[in-house]
């Protein structure tokens, strides 16, 4: 029988960089305050990491963004298993160079001979009153790029299994990870197990509307679907979990079951991936739709700091139902 | 330290081999659609590649640049799948997808090169780290021209390779252009390796157009890293006799400043020297350039004789 344990996601994520360590030599962890942090807080992803594997497993660095994401670059093709911190999305601008002309195309440039399994671990997500430059939700950015896998889980239980699957893949991997889901323990089985990349999961059945989602955004969805239940209207949850590669089969197989399909992302929505999804389903799945699609996603604006305004600016329920009943 | 005169001889053929390389490049690009994309050459300048990888052993790794090809082919890579490459055949080392700019030799532990300028340097770093990480006995060569020392990832480098003492050199081949702009006009240090002392590793200047000067910093470098000491920053004056590729005119580079550094060539100043001192006999250096003609006609026979890739095959390479 399953053994369960109740996990916040950084701690499934400290879990997952655990057992990798301890399986396999190559990989070690790198970032600003991964190992002694401005944070002592066992819900962190990094914690107690330094104190089980070293100064030379755990690798504080200077705030360097370009060099932590270049470490990982030549680490990885030098054989090592790199997994590296950037401390918010927003810095993911500083350390692009070295993620998106080189971990992603190096391998390509090379004709398949040089190889670049690395992680770069994102902590994200708006709900912190951190204004803009610490919330800004970028995965459709790294999607954009071809070479690079984009995970993004939403439970705790999928980042531990994602995170030692990313570990172990061959390819560079941006992994981001909500910041909301690090304080909201959930059951986590306590075995060693692999959680597939490229594969969305059915977070909850039903057969009259499709939304897809991911991160941050799967427990709103999760409240919108009771709430849409009272009212007679059964919603399935696609939890995309990875964005590249794409799941298309299981979300064109829930549109084909259901006939109607909501996007929802925190991110802002203009290039936002859920643009993405509403092609693929119009394309490939254009006859299955009943109505047409919806986007719920954060206002074309930067995420505001004030409580009220930040709000404002993360889709909640309420977004979701109001969308849900303008397609019925 | 004494140069070792076979390690001379070394150099001075490499610096022919590349010197037949690129004249030979000069030529074909200007033939339409022969080679596709920029064409980058280091003419002139072959004393700085062939220095420093003659003081390398073949475990020891390189990541370069733009200006690659003297780098790479002083590393030991093989011509013909270089030159076929830089005609993008299927044939080339990267199977058409890199192109002249890119090529990725890591069968002579070339793994990657970067156009991105200042790209080369945390990537060096994280080789470096490895190297330290898994307690082998090499080291990582850096090679980046006097432009790339103004880029952010420069400085975040140095400061990460002096900090942990990684087994890196940093080779700053300053050929006094970084595109049009001449030194001063974008660097305001009259030597760059001074930028060493700002990171706390040992930084030189030498004269970047004689071999064995070339040889004996990266040599030295090369020994403190293998103890453990760390980076070392060597600056290696030369200059850029041509443009920075072949569709550039130079007319913004003084016509008898490119031939004065014409006169200081690195290839006929190390060649006149070992023929003086006795080393070799001058009939010696007719017999290297006979050979490296010939290495490179082959080369090039071989890249104009290979097929292209398949359209198809652009969708590989991607993924594991």
């Amino acid at each position: 029988m399953q053994v369960m344990q109740k996990l916040g996601m950084g701690q499934a994520v400290n879990q997952a960089l655990r057992e990798e360590m301890r399986r396999d030599p190559r990989v070690f962890i790198a970032g600003e305050g991964v190992g002694v942090s401005i944070h002592v807080n066992p819900m962190f992803p990094t914690h107690g990491l330094l104190e089980e594997f070293g100064p030379g497993r755990v690798k504080d660095t200077p705030v360097s963004e370009a060099a932590i994401a270049g470490l990982a670059v030549g680490a990885a093709e030098a054989g090592l298993r790199p997994v590296v911190e950037i401390m918010f999305n927003p810095f993911f601008t500083l350390a692009s160079d070295m993620i998106v002309n080189h971990a992603a195309k190096l391998r390509y440039l090379s004709g398949g001979k040089s190889t670049f399994p690395l992680v770069v671990r994102i902590k994200s997500g708006a709900g912190f009153g951190a204004g803009c430059q610490h919330s800004h939700n970028l995965e459709a950015w790294a999607a954009h790029c071809p070479g690079l896998k984009v995970v993004m889980p939403s439970t705790p239980a999928d980042a531990k299994g994602l995170l030692k699957s990313s570990i172990r893949d061959g390819n560079p991997v941006i992994f981001i990870e909500h910041m909301g889901l690090y304080f909201a323990p959930m059951p986590v089985p306590e075995e060693e197990y692999l959680t597939p990349l490229g594969k969305a999961d059915i977070k909850r059945e039903g057969r009259n509307l499709t939304v897809v989602t991911w991160s941050g955004m799967l427990g709103v969805a999760m409240g919108a679907a009771e709430m849409l239940s009272r009212e007679g209207i059964e919603t399935e949850i696609v939890d995309l979990r990875t964005l590249a590669p794409l799941d298309k089969e299981t979300i064109l197989n829930s549109v084909a079951k259901t006939g109607r399909l909501i996007v929802l992302h925190e991110a802002t929505r203009t290039g936002g991936f859920a643009g993405e999804i509403a092609a693929v389903v119009m394309e490939e799945g254009f006859k299955h739709l009943k109505a047409p699609l919806r986007r719920v996603t954060g206002p074309d604006i930067p995420v505001p700091a004030s409580p009220p305004l930040e709000q404002f600016y993360i889709p909640d329920e309420n977004d979701l139902v109001r969308a849900a009943k303008e397609i019925f | 330290m004494e140069v070792p005169a076979n390690k001379k001889i070394e150099m001075l053929e490499t610096m022919i081999l590349s010197r037949k390389f690129s004249d030979s490049l000069a030529e074909l690009c200007r033939i339409e659609r022969k080679i596709p994309g920029m064409m980058i050459l280091s003419t002139g300048q072959e004393a700085v590649g062939s220095g420093v990888c003659a003081a390398l052993e073949p475990e020891d790794v390189i990541i370069t640049n733009h200006r690659s090809h003297n780098h790479l082919l002083a590393k030991g890579a093989d011509p013909r799948e270089l030159m076929a490459e830089i005609f993008c055949k299927k044939t080339g080392c990267n199977k058409g997808k890199s192109g002249t700019l890119h090529l990725a030799v890591p069968e002579v532990n070339a793994p990657c090169t970067t156009t991105v300028v200042g790209g080369t340097l945390p990537i060096a770093v994280g080789q470096a780290f490895a190297q330290q990480y898994k307690n082998e006995p090499r080291v990582t060569v850096c090679f980046f021209g006097d432009g790339a020392a103004n880029e952010g990832s420069f400085h975040e480098a140095l400061n990460l390779a002096a900090l942990w003492q990684l087994p890196v050199i940093f080779v700053c081949e300053n050929n006094l252009y970084a595109g049009a702009q001449r030194y001063e006009e974008h660097t305001r240090v009259q030597d760059m390796a001074r930028r060493a002392e700002a990171y706390d590793m040992p930084g030189v200047t030498v004269d970047g157009n004689y071999a064995p000067e070339v040889y004996r910093a990266a040599r030295e470098a090369r020994q403190l890293a293998l103890e453990g000491r760390g980076p070392t920053l060597i600056e290696c004056k030369t200059y850029r006799c041509r443009g920075h590729g072949e569709s550039d005119p130079q007319h913004y580079q003084p016509g008898d400043e490119i031939r004065a550094w014409q006169e200081k060539c690195p290839i006929p100043r190390l060649g006149d020297e070992l023929v003086s001192l006795g080393v070799i006999p001058s009939e010696r250096i007719k017999e290297m350039e006979s050979l490296a003609e010939k290495i490179v006609e082959n080369a090039v026979r071989f890249a104009e004789e290979s097929p292209y890739p398949e359209p198809h095959e652009a969708l590989e390479d991607v993924y594991v």
